[in-house]
């Protein structure tokens, strides 16, 4: 397994990256997918003995065929009808899509899954392991042949700013000389990690957020020294939020 | 400079939420055909987000916004760029008709090969049968090698009773999913550059020549004939389909002459695989039926001569099935 991400670049010259799913959530999901056919095989195998009626052969005949379809198709029709989920990849988060990011076809999701026999040899998937530790795309067997990656689905949550950020006197805005220039000499990667420890605040411990706010304080104290009236009386967490609001929100919308 | 983010997400959202809806509607209705101006439409929605998601990347390391945009453009780049036909409606006739027959014959070379190396096989049974009968014991399945050919026949014969009685369904349902089975697993086989697929395809003209070898010397070449021709006229030819898949599928992962990547290569042989796969399939679930039905009577409840001339029927039929029909 060589990367976690598979970056994708389009002709208009935007690379957008797929989050690749790992081992171990397939193999969860695998399992819960197998535990789906087997509580439908049992609700299956009630439900046909209807045939009973006919002849013990019949019976078996058409049980022995469900039983078949049911372990091929599961995955097929239910990749089909929701685009590259099944029960499992549903619950974790996982979809199939085409390796180059195109509309993922009814082919490549039969390809995927005839494939799935080569992949369990010689047992519980040792051959479709070896092959998605190995693969740069992550992929078993199955995939290779079709084309087709997992990825993660990402929960996406847009940051609320407003929550964040409102409601404070932002003191570095009364020098907007050097709120400028602040703005002008923050680089988005460190704006972006000013960011996450706001929003990811309340995941810390208190002396760890105490120290981590402290430092992050330092740090852009020393790209844009402010007055010391500026930054009497408050802490090194406003500090960030005040930074936070100057440099991501051009003109002051409270 | 860092843009200001939540101006930027004011003000782009509206796009972003209806380029949401058109995808959604997209994965939806995978039929949808969309007006010209809707298309224009959608094209410009997806400008605007791929414009968005490089102007975030490039000027905020906001990573939740990015992500969500991400995903959106990854959703709306598939449908942008897909230059593959969409494929119409299901239709089981047509794919009957043509589809199916056509894939066979434009992977004719493949099927050519899968023959060869079942003929092969088939010789080497034969050779090894006639020098060392003793190898029965390796070369023949399912206990063929227990009982010489002429007393198997009396048996079956003098059999006043049905053995399959009231089991006859059932034994005919695990013909057809064995068979599947081990044909998918000659097609996946193709998976490790067709060296699987080489071995299955002879081991079993191994047992064909060798089984054949037997009754033939042993003077049985009719109760042979009407015992194999009923199922085997469709059952042989389609697992020899599925070494075809299976050549398909190693030449698509070797490529030879073809400079093209292997992912484009897989991408072109996928649609035949699951063509053919889906037609070895149904001509196994026939074989079963008729493996179950026809293929265990023998004379003198079924004459051999109406047996042998079903299974040639079957043959011509298949013939001129994949050789002639959809041919424009």
């Amino acid at each position: 397994m060589k990367g976690s991400a598979l970056p994708i670049r389009t002709p208009e010259g935007i690379v957008f990256s797929q989050t690749l799913a790992g081992p171990v959530m397939r193999f969860f999901a695998w399992l819960i997918d197998g535990l789906c056919v087997m509580a439908l095989m049992s609700f299956l195998g009630g439900l046909l003995r209807v045939f009973e009626v006919l002849s013990p052969g019949v019976f078996n005949a058409v049980l022995t065929i469900a039983f078949f379809v049911l372990n091929l198709g599961f995955n097929i029709l239910l990749e089909w009808v929701w685009r590259g989920q099944t029960v499992g990849k549903k619950l974790l988060g996982l979809r199939v899509v085409d390796a180059e990011g195109m509309r993922l076809r009814f082919d490549q999701i039969v390809t995927r899954n005839l494939l799935r026999i080569i992949d369990l040899l010689p047992l519980a998937y040792v051959v479709g392991g070896l092959s998605l530790w190995f693969s740069r795309k992550c992929q078993r067997l199955g995939d290779i042949a079709a084309n087709t990656i997992v990825v993660r689905i990402p929960v996406v949550t847009e940051p609320d700013l407003d929550q964040l950020l409102t409601g404070k006197f932002n003191s570095l805005r009364q020098y907007s000389h050097l709120a400028a220039r602040l703005r002008q000499r923050v680089t988005p990667a460190e704006a972006g990690i000013a960011l996450q420890a706001l929003v990811r605040r309340d995941e810390f411990d208190a002396v760890a957020r105490l120290e981590l706010f402290e430092q992050l304080a330092a740090h852009f104290q020393t790209k844009v020294p402010f007055p010391q009236d500026a930054i009497d009386g408050v802490s090194s967490e406003q500090y960030i939020r005040n930074v936070v609001d100057v440099v991501y929100r051009t003109s002051a919308s409270a | 400079m860092i843009i200001d983010l939540q101006r930027f997400i004011r003000t782009e959202r509206p796009v972003w939420n209806e380029l949401e809806s058109v995808l959604n509607r997209l994965e939806a209705e995978p039929e949808l055909k969309m007006s010209l101006g809707e298309v224009q439409r959608f094209h410009e929605l997806y400008e605007r987000a791929t414009s968005s998601l490089a102007k975030l990347t490039t000027f905020s390391s906001e990573p939740a916004t990015r992500q969500y945009l991400e995903s959106l453009v990854a959703r709306a780049y598939g449908e942008v760029h897909e230059t593959r036909e969409k494929r119409s409606r299901l239709r089981p006739l047509k794919w009957l008709r043509e589809t199916l027959p056509q894939t066979f014959r434009r992977q004719i070379g493949a099927f050519h090969l899968a023959l060869a190396i079942t003929l092969a096989g088939c010789a080497f049974g034969t050779v090894a049968t006639l020098i060392d009968p003793d190898s029965r014991h390796v070369t023949m399945p399912f206990g063929h090698d227990r009982l010489k050919p002429s007393q198997r026949v009396a048996e079956e014969e003098q059999r006043t009773t049905d053995r399959f009685s009231g089991n006859r369904t059932f034994f005919s349902s695990q013909l057809m999913t064995h068979n599947t089975q081990v044909s998918i697993f000659t097609l996946a086989l193709g998976g490790t550059w067709g060296i699987g697929t080489i071995l299955i395809l002879f081991y079993n003209g191994i047992s064909m020549g060798a089984i054949a070898t037997d009754y033939v010397t042993d003077g049985q070449a009719r109760f042979l004939l009407g015992w194999l021709l009923p199922h085997g006229a469709i059952e042989i030819p389609a697992i020899l389909v599925a070494g075809q898949a299976g050549f398909v599928f190693a030449r698509g992962l070797i490529g030879w002459g073809d400079r093209t990547p292997l992912g484009s290569r897989l991408r072109r042989v996928s649609p035949d695989l699951v063509t053919l796969s889906i037609g070895f399939a149904l001509m196994l679930v026939w074989a079963g039926f008729v493996e179950g039905f026809l293929s265990q009577y023998h004379e003198p409840v079924v004459p051999y001569e109406a047996k042998i001339a079903f299974g040639l029927l079957e043959l011509t039929a298949l013939i001129l099935y994949l050789g002639r029909s959809g041919r424009s």
